[in-house]
């Protein structure tokens, strides 16, 4: 079966974040492989490896996104897609799902995985709406995936536990992190995803009419209100002392 | 004046979602508020957010938006939408929220605002970045209605009394919308004191060093009333403690009196979950820790020592 996973680079969440204009700087930021897309990427290879097929990765993204495109490449994917276009610079999320979306349609699929969220957007609406504009059903929020006879069954995470969800294929699946445990890329894989195809293409390629698409646009920047640090002591022994004293003042104790 | 829609979830027994309720206290500021509520229970919960400031609600009983995920809600709010013209339509950051708001949203080709921190306008919403240190003013422009979803105590529900008006909503469901089918519910909420009404949350992260250790925060926390034990992505993550812990981006938003970090460094998407704590308490090895900078006060130290003094301490302040 043809599995796609969405990817996305993003800045690496162990760097401070900045701005570069109103936009999230990534020019000079080190791009990673979203931490959160690994876990998308391990569950379409542990699926393509019981039910035969193979994993597509499809980002949408500047030049320099082909880095975790290669990433997903070397954790065992067998091919990826990278649109990358001038005119998609600060796409909002409909935007980002309509590209993905055409991309998706044009290499086919019977399943399509992704994260729950990115790392640095998190708007988290991205899937969904790729799954309405592809026109199938969807399985969200998995926190564990079963596939058996084109009906897949997902544990569903629920504000009060779980829900268990079955739904057809061909369908989107969302996963949260910790559904798998993503594996790091051998070294033979690192090796071989240098080789493996990535179809590099612009908007014009997909099909899709971006035209008088809804946007948003940033009308000012304010630094927030900050609470100031307070006092912060070396624990001389004293530090639990300290705290009881503090909740004493604060009346909850 | 604006129409401003609340998407609201509510439970078989009506109980409508805090998420709803807050949200309504931003639309009825913002113009007319009017909220739909689809499943089990809408009837009951019309009158709540009817008390809560909604003019009308939208309502229907049907088990189908509830017997399959999302998607028949996304499809009949949709539908409604079309046919009543709202400006905007506020979700709250439940689950099947935003599976409806994106559903929504791609139907309709307008654009969603997410985490979005307040509401200043029809087409004009405000998020935070960097761990809440920058505040973001956003545009939003295409169709109506527009979709905001918003981050969980943006703002603070109050019933101002009144009756809304209700309408049983009757869109037909298509078959298509009829796939995502839940098989069973399995509730495993913790007994005692909801993490987001606890006065107090004493929080744990990796300076913990093994899960087993959370048991001294479960003993700070019995020593304090109304009090629960919360914890980072980290350590959920790893599998210390379940999901329900997590405070944080993708967790839980608190707003205690007071806030004790212990071992937690203070990760930005830690902190969009915590800071507007009325106090924080942060306890760190590393001095250098970014919680510390937000804290009231702080101790550099041995989380692991500190903990068991802590308790031996307010057991003796119990008598």
């Amino acid at each position: 079966m043809n599995i796609v996973v969405t990817v996305k680079q993003v800045p690496d969440p162990n760097v401070a974040p900045a701005l570069d204009g109103d936009r999230l700087k990534r020019d000079g930021v080190a791009g990673v492989l979203d931490p959160g897309d690994e876990f998308g990427v391990e569950a379409g290879l542990q699926i393509a490896a019981a039910n035969g097929g193979e994993v597509t990765v499809v980002s949408m993204g500047p030049a320099q996104a082909m880095e975790a495109v290669r990433k997903a490449l070397s954790m065992g994917a067998a091919k990826g897609i990278l649109v990358s276009d001038d005119s998609l610079q600060g796409a909002d999320s409909l935007t980002t799902a309509k590209v993905l979306a055409g991309a998706i349609k044009k290499s086919g699929f019977d399943l399509i995985i992704a994260g729950v969220e990115s790392t640095d957007g998190y708007t988290g609406v991205v899937p969904q709406m790729i799954a309405a504009l592809l026109d199938v059903p969807m399985a969200t929020f998995a926190k564990s995936i079963e596939l058996n006879d084109g009906t897949v069954k997902i544990n569903r995470q629920t504000e009060k536990g779980y829900d268990v969800v079955e739904c057809p294929t061909p369908c989107v699946i969302t996963v949260t992190a910790g559904v798998n445990e993503p594996r790091y890329p051998s070294f033979k894989g690192i090796v071989e995803a240098k080789k493996k195809p990535v179809e590099q293409l612009s908007v014009g390629d997909l099909g899709v009419s971006l035209d008088g698409s809804a946007s948003q646009s940033v009308d000012g920047i304010n630094d927030a209100p900050q609470r100031g640090a307070g006092e912060v002591v070396e624990d001389d022994g004293t530090g639990a002392q300290k705290i009881a004293d503090f909740l004493t003042q604060a009346k909850v104790i | 004046m604006a129409k401003i829609w609340v998407f609201a979830e509510c439970d078989a027994e009506g109980k409508v979602a805090s998420s709803a309720l807050e949200n309504l206290a931003k639309a009825r500021e913002l113009g007319d508020a009017e909220a739909v509520v689809l499943g089990p229970g809408a009837s009951q919960a019309a009158a709540t957010l009817g008390e809560h400031g909604a003019k009308k609600v939208y309502l229907s009983d049907d088990s189908v938006f509830t017997d399959f995920v999302s998607q028949p809600s996304a499809y009949a709010l949709w539908k409604l939408a079309e046919a009543n013209q709202p400006d905007m339509i506020v979700f709250g950051m439940d689950y099947d929220s935003r599976d409806i708001a994106a559903r929504v949203a791609a139907s309709n080709n307008s654009t969603v605002m997410g985490n979005a921190t307040d509401i200043l306008g029809a087409d004009k919403a405000q998020t935070q970045i960097f761990g809440g240190t920058k505040v973001v003013d956003v545009a939003l422009s295409g169709p109506n209605p527009k979709i905001v979803i918003t981050r969980p105590k943006s703002f603070e529900a109050s019933a101002v009394g009144g009756s809304a008006e209700t309408e049983q909503v009757n869109v037909e469901i298509p078959d298509n919308e009829k796939k995502a089918k839940r098989v069973e519910r399995h509730e495993e909420e913790a007994a005692g004191v909801k993490l987001e009404d606890a006065k107090v949350v004493i929080s744990g992260g990796r300076g913990l060093l093994e899960a087993g250790n959370f048991e001294l925060l479960e003993k700070v926390s019995k020593a304090i009333s109304n009090s629960a034990v919360g914890a980072t992505r980290a350590v959920v993550d790893a599998g210390w403690v379940p999901y329900a812990m997590q405070v944080g981006q993708t967790g839980k938003t608190v707003k205690p009196d007071v806030y004790i970090a212990a071992g937690i460094s203070g990760a930005s998407q830690h902190q969009v979950g915590m800071k507007e704590s009325k106090r924080i308490i942060a306890i760190n090895k590393d001095p250098e820790a970014p919680i510390f900078q937000i804290s009231d006060l702080g101790i550099v130290g041995d989380t692991m020592k500190v903990l068991p003094a802590l308790i031996e301490e307010l057991e003796k302040r119990k008598g």
